[in-house]
């Protein structure tokens, strides 16, 4: 693909607060989804005549649904601590990339429709009618947030703009101008059962081929079975493990875990995708819709586990939401979390000793982490707070003998997004996706210069596809991106099945 | 001097209820609202302890605040500490007799004044100069300011420069607390004390319709006050209940 026309960010020796360039990313924001994409998901299929009325109604109706929203449009002092946080706004310096001004967009029509001090006294508290131009800008700069709460973890009142994000979408999808890429996705996993739209045959045929490149490489039979009925363990894993790359080599890291571990395992054709954008676009509806195909799948095959593969929001959704939207999930076996991450899973093992790891398979890359944006604020892992940074890494440190961390201000809660999660994963919003990489490709920098660092691990679907695009933009290798899991895939040692 | 007694004990009396019945409103609308997903910020507790410990450190220490912004935090924590201490020493012109914890902050409160004006100062500068601040800056959020400060330098004139008839006063502020409707003691004619009086009386009524709605706002903040235990636990809220039972 031609690169889009616009200028890379250079990178900077060290951070400092951008100076802003108003309007500097306003825009038409990505394209619209078609009517039958919007109908399949219960919104009206284009911008309804009546759209005033009805997004207000909407924001009503929200306010009423929503603690976090109403709370968080009363409560911002303005007090300017988010202004610098956001991936975005380093990268485009457009102000409206700053969290607080852009959770402003709804507030001034918050406050126009819903508030005394509003409706008396518009001008003074920066309220403002809803016209067009501010549906515009809505759906413009509402598509330049990755939901990825940067934001609110420096709020004083932990203000989560991306609450504010997913409010407004909903509010857009209700007036009928929802955003094609993740409304089309949603609309085929509820048609074909995954986000790419491989149907089950295609499904299967990867995995065989999975199957034999495993036993050329290794000479050991390693299984991927599909749709097995009484396994152990239901593996949900993003779609895109199935075919893209650095995602499959993580594939086949879970594949060789279970084998070696000696646990059967399945994936499903009706639930082959833990990717939820229902989240991206706010819809409890969808998300719910979404979630329960895992539960009906986990049903149908009589399973005892739910392990999660490597992905973000889809991680942030099973730890955090699942159980709500999908419970209770008293069929299955109560002695492990439900659902489980496959990095608790491995790093299990390991500990137990269950599966060996030869660390010097790893020897020629040197190994750094990028903690990724939903997994980091969004979900935790294992039973300690935190247990979502210490888990991977750990995981990471028994396969390989080289291991940097970025910059501490970049890391663990305060780690910056991939700039494509959210929902922004598509070519349209390139240029979006590339600015806001900056960040994360600064801190990569550092490590590259000073600790010689090869590789950056991953346990996000998106954020290894995004990284695998915005890489080369700022002179690094595309395959510099890894998966947490192809170390383990790599590092592990096998031994062919007792039975 | 008839005339201002009686405006001003009944603007108080006014601008109590509006203040009192706004924050209970507004605080019953926040514990009203659903919550229907669990949304801390991460990492969170995995206590109700912990929450506490996790809220009261927002909340005494701006804990998030201080991650994020050591000027602002400074100012800002200034700023609080100043008004907590200034709002605990007004509590003798409202006693009778003077609690003996009042007594006791009496003379801090005195300076806390003076550092609460420093603290608005440097919040006012900061959202004049900054750019990204005075690009998201509403023309409420500087009066917000001023008012504060009017409040503070027409205060801290009668602690430090011209004395008000303090006994005068509290006969009137106690007379005003115990209804003795209009038959209020009446108030001192000092234009410093009439000019204080009717910035507090404003700042109270504008509380509940403003972002002052931090104050409570904060304790509401889901990012901050759930616990992390949705494996454990379901958290369907009652909107939420009904798609279950419509099953979808
Ligand atoms: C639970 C009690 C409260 C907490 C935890 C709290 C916390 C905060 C924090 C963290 C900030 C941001 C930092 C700053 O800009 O100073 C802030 C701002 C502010 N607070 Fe409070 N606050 C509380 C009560 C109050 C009260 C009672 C007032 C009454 C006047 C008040 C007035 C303000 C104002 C005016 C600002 C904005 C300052 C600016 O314009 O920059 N706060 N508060
Ligand atoms: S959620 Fe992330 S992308 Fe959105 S405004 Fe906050 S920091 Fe920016
Ligand atoms: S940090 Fe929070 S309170 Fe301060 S400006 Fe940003 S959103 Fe508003």
């Amino acid at each position: 693909m031609a690169k889009a026309k616009f200028e890379t960010p250079a990178l900077r020796p060290y951070p400092v607060i951008p100076i802003l360039k108003p309007d500097a990313m306003k825009g038409d924001g990505p394209f619209l989804a078609k009517p039958a994409m919007q109908e399949s998901l219960g919104y009206p299929g284009e911008l309804v005549d009546n759209w005033k009325e009805v997004a207000i109604a909407k924001m009503g109706d929200l306010l009423k649904k929503y603690r976090s929203l109403r709370v968080y449009l009363d409560s911002c002092v303005k007090c300017g601590a988010c202004t610098d946080k956001c991936h975005y706004l380093i990268g485009t310096q457009d102000p409206k990339n700053m969290p607080v001004a852009r959770q402003d967009l709804l507030r001034q029509v918050y406050r126009r429709y819903f508030t005394l001090a509003g409706k008396l006294f518009p001008k003074l508290v920066g309220a403002k009618d809803l016209t067009k131009e501010v549906l515009d800008d809505w759906y413009n700069y509402y598509h330049q947030c990755s939901q990825c709460r940067r934001c609110s973890v420096f709020c004083p009142y932990g203000i989560d703009t991306a609450e504010i994000s997913m409010a407004a979408r909903e509010i857009l999808d209700s007036v009928g101008k929802g955003q094609k890429y993740c409304n089309e996705i949603i609309e085929k996993v509820y048609k074909i059962g995954n986000n790419l739209g491989l149907p089950e045959p295609a499904l299967k045929n990867t995995l065989e081929g999975l199957e034999e490149d495993i036993k050329d490489d290794t000479d050991i039979d390693v299984r991927l079975p599909l749709d097995e009925e009484g396994a152990e363990v239901l593996l949900v894993t993003p779609s895109a493990d199935f075919f893209a790359e650095p995602h499959i080599d993580g594939l086949i890291g879970y594949a060789k875990v279970f084998h070696q571990a000696g646990i059967s395992w399945t994936l499903s054709s009706y639930a082959s995708e833990a990717a939820n954008f229902g989240m991206f676009i706010g819809s409890y509806e969808n998300m719910r819709r979404v979630s329960l195909r895992i539960r009906e799948a986990a049903i149908k095959l009589k399973v005892k586990r739910i392990i999660f593969g490597e992905c973000g929001h889809a991680w942030r959704v099973a730890y955090s939401f699942l159980n709500t939207l999908a419970g209770p999930f008293d069929f299955l076996d109560q002695r492990y979390p439900i659902p489980q991450h496959i990095c608790e899973f491995t790093n299990d093992l390991i500990k137990k000793g269950k599966i060996k790891l030869d660390k010097s398979a790893n020897d020629h890359r040197r190994v750094t982490f990028h903690d990724s944006c939903n997994v980091a604020r969004g979900a935790g892992m294992g039973n300690i707070p935190g247990g979502q940074f210490i888990i991977p890494r750990e995981v990471i440190k028994a396969c390989c003998n080289h291991f940097y961390d970025m910059p501490a201000d970049t890391i663990h809660d305060k780690t910056y997004c991939c700039a494509g999660g959210g929902g922004l994963l598509t070519d349209d919003l390139m240029e979006v996706r590339v600015k806001g990489a900056l960040p994360r490709m600064e801190a990569l920098k550092h490590v590259v210069d000073n600790n010689g660092v090869t590789h950056m691990a991953a346990i996000c679907a998106i954020c290894k596809t995004q990284f695998s695009k915005v890489l080369p933009y700022y002179g690094f290798e595309m395959d510099q991106i890894i998966s947490v899991h192809q170390l383990v895939s790599e590092a592990i040692i096998l031994t062919p099945n007792e039975s | 001097m008839e005339f201002w007694t009686a405006f001003y004990a009944i603007s108080f009396y006014l601008a109590i209820l509006i203040f009192i019945g706004g924050l209970a409103y507004k605080i019953y609308q926040y514990a009203k609202t659903p919550a229907p997903l669990v949304i801390p910020t991460m990492p969170a507790p995995r206590t109700s302890s912990g929450v506490v410990i996790r809220v009261l450190s927002e909340v005494i220490l701006f804990r998030s605040l201080f991650r994020s912004n050591l000027w602002i935090w400074l100012f800002g924590i200034m700023f609080h500490v100043a008004l907590l201490l200034v709002l605990l020493r007004h509590l003798r012109y409202f006693t009778e007799p003077v609690w003996g914890l009042i007594v006791l902050v009496q003379p801090f409160g005195k300076y806390g004044g003076l550092i609460m004006i420093l603290a608005l100062f440097g919040l006012l500068a900061r959202r004049m100069f900054v750019e990204r601040i005075r690009y998201i800056s509403n023309p409420s959020d500087y009066l917000m300011l001023v008012l504060l400060l009017v409040i503070g330098i027409s205060g801290a004139s009668m602690t430090f420069v011209t004395h008000t008839d303090i006994v005068q006063l509290k006969a009137f502020m106690l007379s005003v607390i115990y209804f003795d409707f209009f038959n209020w003691q009446s108030i001192p004619s000092d234009k410093m004390l009439l000019v204080h009086l009717a910035a507090v009386i404003l700042l109270m009524i504008i509380f509940p319709f403003s972002k002052l709605l931090h104050a409570p706002g904060v304790f509401f903040s889901p990012t901050r006050n759930q616990v992390d235990n949705s494996r454990e636990k379901r958290h369907v809220a009652p909107w939420a209940l009904e798609l279950e039972k419509t099953g979808n």
